[in-house]
């Protein structure tokens, strides 16, 4: 990369650096509460859990990953499926498209409390139900879009070729619904934490970002919440960017990756 | 050139071919009628009429996209789906329509890849289809990295690929400026003689159609029928000087007499002046 280039990118993300630094100081300098602490108390506290061993946070923050990664994996198998069906049967469109566009409207948290029952509070399955029933929608309705904004000329010089409906899919829907599909994706994939970190609060395993939030705060430690919360963030953009990432490698011709500007 | 190919069988001979479009089960509209047309081997035809007059659908009918509602279409002596199935034409459209994921070199091995042609051969072949359309510099480039006449290259040298006995060509330089048009045009005629294809090209230029052409089939509107044909007899090979000869110029007022005496119906003469409107100059 030129210089130029790298002088480009430190002037975009220049400003936004400079104002996440300016409400961290802000913070720092004029917040004066035991529910909000200090950024500097929340930095002490991460060290301080760093310090006591095993470092219980990031244990949390990876088994909460795992349950939000297991309900991803699910739900956009489900949502794929479901996807595929509506985008190639005007029948099924007609039978699962409004019990899908249903399922989205119900407020899916109010299921968390009985999936604790279904799977057990303490099996990470139950988590891992919520984060997929949240993901379901986003991927399905991505994959439909997806599998239906083909060129119909390019169906049509498919047939010029005499290529079979399976050839199609194959070389021309999939590639074609690729893009839509990983957008669908990055939504999921901090929709998948919610899932299970809300679903967390209900009850269960306490090595979980959810639990560490709600136990310290009953406990009035709301360093330790602050941190579990911040651990909890970096996991989301950390989900986030390796999926971003993997665009980049999967889908190099698409017009949101191959722009010049940085992302 | 003509001469010599006329003494083999048509590759395509259309007899009779109708299309018409009903709703309710009642016709509405009458696209083509009473279509009947004989294409030697190595000829080029332009098929030239106004907007409407069903020339584009004629193509389809030929390359079994649409099924016509009378007639008989034969290919190389089988019927169009056969051919289709046997794999026997390339069609290019307007649009390229390359597939965004591919880059040039994989767009091109796409119909090769649907034969089931082993890696090897396969990247050779498509090699050489890159010379001939000369973008062998940009086989690694996606579709979105060329302008749009060099993408409308890569679909000539993907039609191109299967090494078809019928290449279709519908309106393919119709997006692009008169310029890359021209220096298009001259490139397809480059490529005709180098490989010797029949071609059948959709237009609705009347100056495109005299350059390329063997033989200019004048169509009427609606319904579409075969209203004259006109033989081409300028010199070959072709160039840019063929635009400026006094031969080129008589060929160009031919064609456009015939497409005004195509009917007297108001709604052809709209249609023809916009034609000749689009011609400006000329």
């Amino acid at each position: 990369m030129s210089r130029r280039r790298w002088r480009g990118r430190v002037l975009y993300y220049l400003p936004s650096v400079v104002v996440f630094l300016g409400v961290i100081g802000l913070w720092e300098f004029t917040v004066h509460s035991g529910v909000l602490p200090r950024p500097s108390a929340i930095i002490g506290a991460l060290t301080e859990n760093w310090s006591s061993g095993r470092w219980p946070l990031f244990a949390a923050a990876r088994n909460t990953f795992l349950e939000a990664m297991l309900g991803l994996l699910i739900g956009s198998i489900f949502g794929v499926v479901w996807g595929a069906l509506v985008a190639r049967w005007a029948t099924a469109r007609d039978a699962l498209l409004p019990v899908a566009i249903a399922a989205n409207a119900v407020p899916i948290i109010a299921f968390a409390p009985i999936m604790n029952n279904w799977f057990g509070v303490l099996n990470p399955l139950s988590k891992a139900a919520i984060a997929a029933v949240l993901v379901f929608f986003p991927i399905f309705i991505n994959v439909v879009r997806g599998l239906a904004a083909v060129d119909p000329a390019a169906i049509e010089l498919m047939r010029s070729y005499a290529a079979s409906e399976w050839v199609i899919l194959r070389k021309v829907r999939i590639p074609a619904a690729l893009p839509f599909f990983l957008t669908g994706l990055k939504v999921s994939t901090t929709l998948s934490l919610i899932g299970a970190i809300v679903a967390e609060y209900f009850g269960g395993s306490s090595d979980v970002i959810g639990r560490v939030v709600v136990q310290s705060a009953s406990a009035l430690r709301w360093d330790v919440s602050w941190a579990a919360i911040l651990f909890g963030a970096t996991t989301g953009i950390l989900f986030y960017l390796a999926i971003a990432g993997a665009e980049r490698v999967l889908i190099p011709w698409h017009a949101s990756v191959r722009g010049d500007a940085p992302a | 050139m003509t001469t010599v190919h006329s003494e083999h069988a048509p590759v395509v001979r259309l007899a009779g071919v109708e299309k018409s479009f009903a709703a309710h089960g009642e016709v509405v509209t009458t696209a083509l009628s009473g279509i009947d047309l004989e294409i030697r081997q190595g000829e080029f035809v332009s098929l030239i009429g106004p907007s409407g007059c069903g020339k584009s659908t004629l193509l389809r009918i030929i390359g079994d996209l649409t099924q016509p509602t009378g007639g008989t279409v034969t290919v190389n002596g089988k019927s169009a789906a056969a051919a289709r199935r046997g794999r026997e034409y390339g069609i290019v459209f307007q649009a390229p329509v390359l597939f965004d994921w591919r880059r040039v070199e994989d767009n091109v091995r796409l119909p090769l890849e649907l034969l089931g042609m082993g890696r090897a051969e396969r990247e050779e072949r498509a090699g050489e289809m890159l010379r001939l359309v000369e973008l062998t510099d940009f086989a690694r480039h996606y579709p979105y990295q060329l302008s749009g006449g060099m993408q409308q290259r890569v679909a000539i040298a993907r039609a191109l690929a299967l090494e078809p006995a019928l290449l279709l060509m519908d309106e393919p330089f119709g997006a692009l400026d008169e310029m890359t048009r021209e220096r298009m045009n001259s490139e397809v005629l480059r490529i005709w003689e180098k490989t010797g294809t029949t071609i059948v090209f959709v237009t609705h230029s009347i100056p495109e159609a005299v350059f390329l052409s063997s033989r200019v089939v004048v169509m009427s509107h609606r319904p579409g029928r075969i209203t004259h044909t006109v033989d081409i007899d300028l010199p070959r090979p072709r160039g840019v000087h063929s635009r400026e000869m006094r031969r080129y110029f008589e060929l160009v007022t031919e064609v456009r007499q015939q497409l005004r005496g195509g009917g007297a119906d108001e709604d052809v003469e709209a249609s023809i002046d916009q034609v000749v409107a689009e011609e400006g100059s000329l």
